[in-house]
């Protein structure tokens, strides 16, 4: 009956979004308006030809928006969904990357059409990356991880379900808008204002979702990775409502106009931005390590008060880092100050998650040579405690003067982000597939060393690269004469970041190819089949012998 | 702190020797390690640090103000200051160039070398654009590095062109000229331009067809001598371009020169005089003078 009922839902959903586009006062928002109206209608054709089957009572496993609820145990679902859909997003995220970072280095690469000009590739590949990719891996993550510790399903039944694919909903609105040229131009928060409110509905089911199976948890204590996933959850939710306020012009538009103007406007955008890595990037990734880490090495975290303090540490310091990206600009002197001491006194916080990740494998230390995954996870957490001393070095303002608005700032990114962020979710990914799919192991193991040495190899030439020309950018702009004349116009700063931005692309390429590889593993991982190879780290003659 | 409500048996990691806090998550337990010391004294270091630097610097928000520190460091007060030392101290050589002649300026080795690195910053500012960094110019834009000069490369000529512009609307004094479009208004048949073209061939020393050439001969003399001259060198007075130099601004090939005489292409340059301030316009000059072909 429930899903009858949903098809009727669906379809009601689809018919406003048609009305909605027919009486669209511009072209952007209509055309979202049908995109809405096809993904309605998709779930609506889904669910009336599972509908068919439904007479029998069988436990449904596979993702779907009406999925039949598992009667009892974890629901894993959609965190088997959740995995999928991160490696699938995170090759497109890439791929885009590298398409953009080869625009760079041969403007021709434009093509000269709207949709293919970096101006909308830029959003694209970001959004893909941090939200798409990131944000399903923390999806997926959260779920699994919180039931695991908590020893409790997921609350609110199919609502985890809503909140997937309200999320790949979401994705798929923000990105289409970006080609089609909506955006509200701040950066990491691009999305039109009624694809924000969706966002909000989606995120609220999430917190509902997670909050409610942290309530009714059977164990006593809240496991160290929920608080931070707790952390980043609420945050995140905070940041978003407050950076979109926005007036639309029109209901049925797709422009608004933000609330906050001129240098108010910069403040709680970066507020916003800076945030967005603190808990989207830091807080949520955490989360996943403190699980992971700790699984993959089966040994006891660290140390639970180092755990305690470097998290309140974080997320009370975090918040307040915001204005260093706004430093020798409109913003007061006070404020810049202020931004730039808490990203110095940040540094330690930052760095406790490494130490209690570094640490928990005392003891341990010997897995390296066998277990490529934890291998991942380690360089992961070298990646975050690099890119963690780098932020709070260039919040300095002096140090700021020199590597604001160049490729240096694209290099620290890519650091917290291809190694950090990248490296521990594809340790997850590759912990969880097995598990999900009820699997011996991966289909290779071998395979993931080969995917930790492409990722690292393409990090260190992107960072390298990046390092180089945005320290020869900021060089060059503020290189004077001795007659003080500035020598070098901005054209030429570009003219001589060709060969950096060729090895970047080369270094992002490196890293896409690790991604294919470590997609192709997870899909014969799920397809059940088993690569024949020698264990890693094996002695050559006991495998000789065998 | 870990273990203040908990009561629990010792439950002791093999392994490391140290105490668990005794819950057990999933299989995950978390030992009962100290904070590391050394992360704590670094920890306390940068507080102490950022209370220093606030105590120096402009730091906490007031109602209409914020407390300025004990330096009394303000950004913008710096950058203007920073404005003002560079300004005083270019400002005796920028007031000689403001009140030398151009043909002084030059032959001055202080004030020469001054407004040659002044005009190169300016140049690339404002010039590179179209001209190219290297000045070199592209299709459609002059070299500035070569001999040949339509406006005429005198330091006097130049800053003419430079203050009032090329074919620029709103200025009186801009340099002027407009080649007929002698195909598309119907001043000349097509096989007479077809004729002229291979003069033109001729006379700049490339392929051409004699009997075309021979009949081009009388339209070129009838037509287009008048501004670029009998012999095809040009007149910088009218604006006209040299056509026997292998110089072309809108290129050299058959097809191009039939091109611009069926329907002349008219680059336009701004008039710098009224966007750029004296002095700067003037080290401008003797910059593109300097460059190479300066008369």
């Amino acid at each position: 009956m429930s899903s009858a009922f949903a098809v009727g839902a669906y379809g009601l959903v689809a018919i406003l979004a048609l009305l909605l586009g027919a009486n669209a006062k511009d072209g952007l928002f209509a055309a979202h308006a049908y995109v809405a109206a096809v993904i309605a209608s998709g779930f609506a054709l889904w669910t009336l030809k599972r509908l068919d089957f439904s007479s029998s009572a069988k436990a449904v496993t596979a993702g779907g928006p009406s999925t039949t609820v598992e009667a009892e145990g974890y629901m894993d679902g959609v965190v088997r969904a959740g995995a999928i859909a991160t490696v699938f997003w995170g090759i497109a995220g890439f791929l885009v990357g590298v398409v953009i970072a080869a625009q760079l280095a041969w403007p021709a690469l434009n093509l000269e059409y709207s949709f293919t000009n970096f101006g909308r590739l830029r959003p694209l590949h970001t959004s893909a990356v941090i939200f798409a990719f990131g944000g399903n891996a923390l999806l997926c993550t959260s779920f699994y991880v919180v039931q695991r510790t908590c020893r409790a399903r997921l609350a609110f039944g199919n609502l985890a379900w809503f909140v997937f694919w309200g999320y790949q909903v979401f994705i798929v609105l923000a990105a289409t808008g970006y080609l089609m040229g909506v955006t509200q131009s701040k950066e990491y928060a691009e999305p039109e204002w009624y694809v924000d409110l969706w966002l909000t509905v989606v995120w609220v089911a999430y917190l509902l979702v997670f909050m409610g199976t942290l309530i009714k948890r059977k164990e006593p204590h809240i496991y160290v990775a929920n608080w931070f996933y707790l952390a980043f959850i609420v945050t995140v939710a905070m940041l978003h409502i407050v950076n979109n306020l926005a007036i639309p012009v029109d209901l049925l538009g797709s422009k608004s106009y933000p609330i906050f103007a001129g240098v108010q406007d910069a403040l709680v955008q970066w507020w916003y931005g800076h945030n967005a890595v603190g808990f989207f990037l830091t807080a949520g990734f955490l989360g996943m390590m403190y699980y992971f880490v700790p699984k993959q090495a089966n040994r006891p975290v660290y140390s639970y008060r180092l755990s305690i303090v470097h998290f309140w540490a974080l997320i009370f310091l975090y918040i307040w880092a915001g204005p260093h990206h706004l430093h020798y600009t409109a913003l007061p002197d006070w404020a810049q100050t202020l931004g730039m001491v808490f990203s110095i006194m940040l540094w330690m916080p930052s760095w406790g998650g490494m130490i209690n990740g570094l640490m928990t494998l005392s003891g341990a230390w010997d897995k390296l040579r066998t277990d490529p995954i934890l291998r991942m996870m380690v360089m992961s957490l070298a990646f975050y405690g690099m890119s963690t001393f780098e932020g709070p070095l260039m919040s300095i303002k002096s140090v700021n003067g020199l590597s604001h608005y160049t490729d240096w700032t694209i290099g620290h990114v890519h650091s917290g982000a291809l190694g950090w962020v990248g490296m521990v979710s594809f340790g997850a990914i590759y912990y969880l597939v097995p598990k999900l799919w009820n699997r011996e192991r991966l289909y290779s193991i071998v395979y993931v060393n080969w995917h930790l040495w492409l990722a690292t190899l393409g990090i260190v030439i992107y960072a390298a690269a990046m390092w180089v020309s945005g320290i020869t950018q900021g060089l060059m702009w503020r290189e004077y004469d001795e007659q003080g004349f500035l020598v070098n116009s901005f054209a030429e700063s570009i003219s001589a970041m060709y060969p950096f931005y060729v090895a970047r692309m080369f270094g992002g390429l490196l890293y896409l190819a690790g991604g294919l590889l470590m997609a192709f593993n997870i899909y014969k991982t799920i397809r059940g089949d088993l690569r024949e190879e020698r264990a890693m780290g094996a002695p050559v003659a006991a495998a000789a012998a065998e | 702190m870990a273990q203040s409500t908990d009561k629990h048996e010792k439950d002791i990691d093999e392994l490391s020797g140290i105490d668990t806090t005794g819950h057990s998550w999933d299989g995950i337990k978390e030992l009962n390690n100290p904070l590391p010391r050394w992360w704590v004294y670094c920890f306390y270091i940068t507080i102490v640090w950022a209370i220093g630097y606030c105590i120096f610097y402009p730091a906490i928000p007031l109602i209409n103000s914020a407390t300025p520190g004990v330096l009394g460091f303000s950004t913008r007060a710096n950058v203007e200051q920073a404005m003002v030392d560079a300004k005083a101290e270019q400002a005796g050589v920028i007031q000689k160039i403001a009140e030398s002649e151009l043909t002084a300026i030059r032959d001055d080795e202080t004030l020469f070398q001054f407004a040659v690195a002044g005009g190169e910053s300016a140049f690339k500012v404002h010039c590179s654009q179209c001209h190219g960094s290297g000045a070199a110019g592209g299709e459609g834009y002059p070299n500035l590095n070569d001999d040949t000069w339509i406006w005429g490369g005198t330091v006097e000529d130049i800053h003419w062109s430079i203050a009032n512009g090329i074919r620029y609307d709103g200025n009186d004094e801009t340099r002027w000229s407009e080649m007929p479009a002698f195909g598309r208004d119907g001043l000349l048949e097509s096989d007479q331009i077809a004729n002229v073209t291979d003069y033109i061939m001729q006379i700049s020393g490339q392929e051409f067809d004699a009997a075309g050439a021979a009949a081009g001969e009388e339209v070129y003399l009838d037509n287009c001598a008048a501004c670029h001259g009998d012999d095809g060198t040009g007149d910088i007075y009218s604006g006209a371009p040299n056509l026997v130099d292998a110089i072309w601004l809108y290129g050299g090939s058959r097809d191009l020169v039939y091109e611009q005489i069926v329907n002349p292409k008219h680059g336009v340059m701004p008039a710098w005089g009224h966007r750029l301030d004296p002095v700067t316009v003037k080290q401008l000059t003797i910059y593109v003078h300097a460059l190479g072909g300066g008369e």
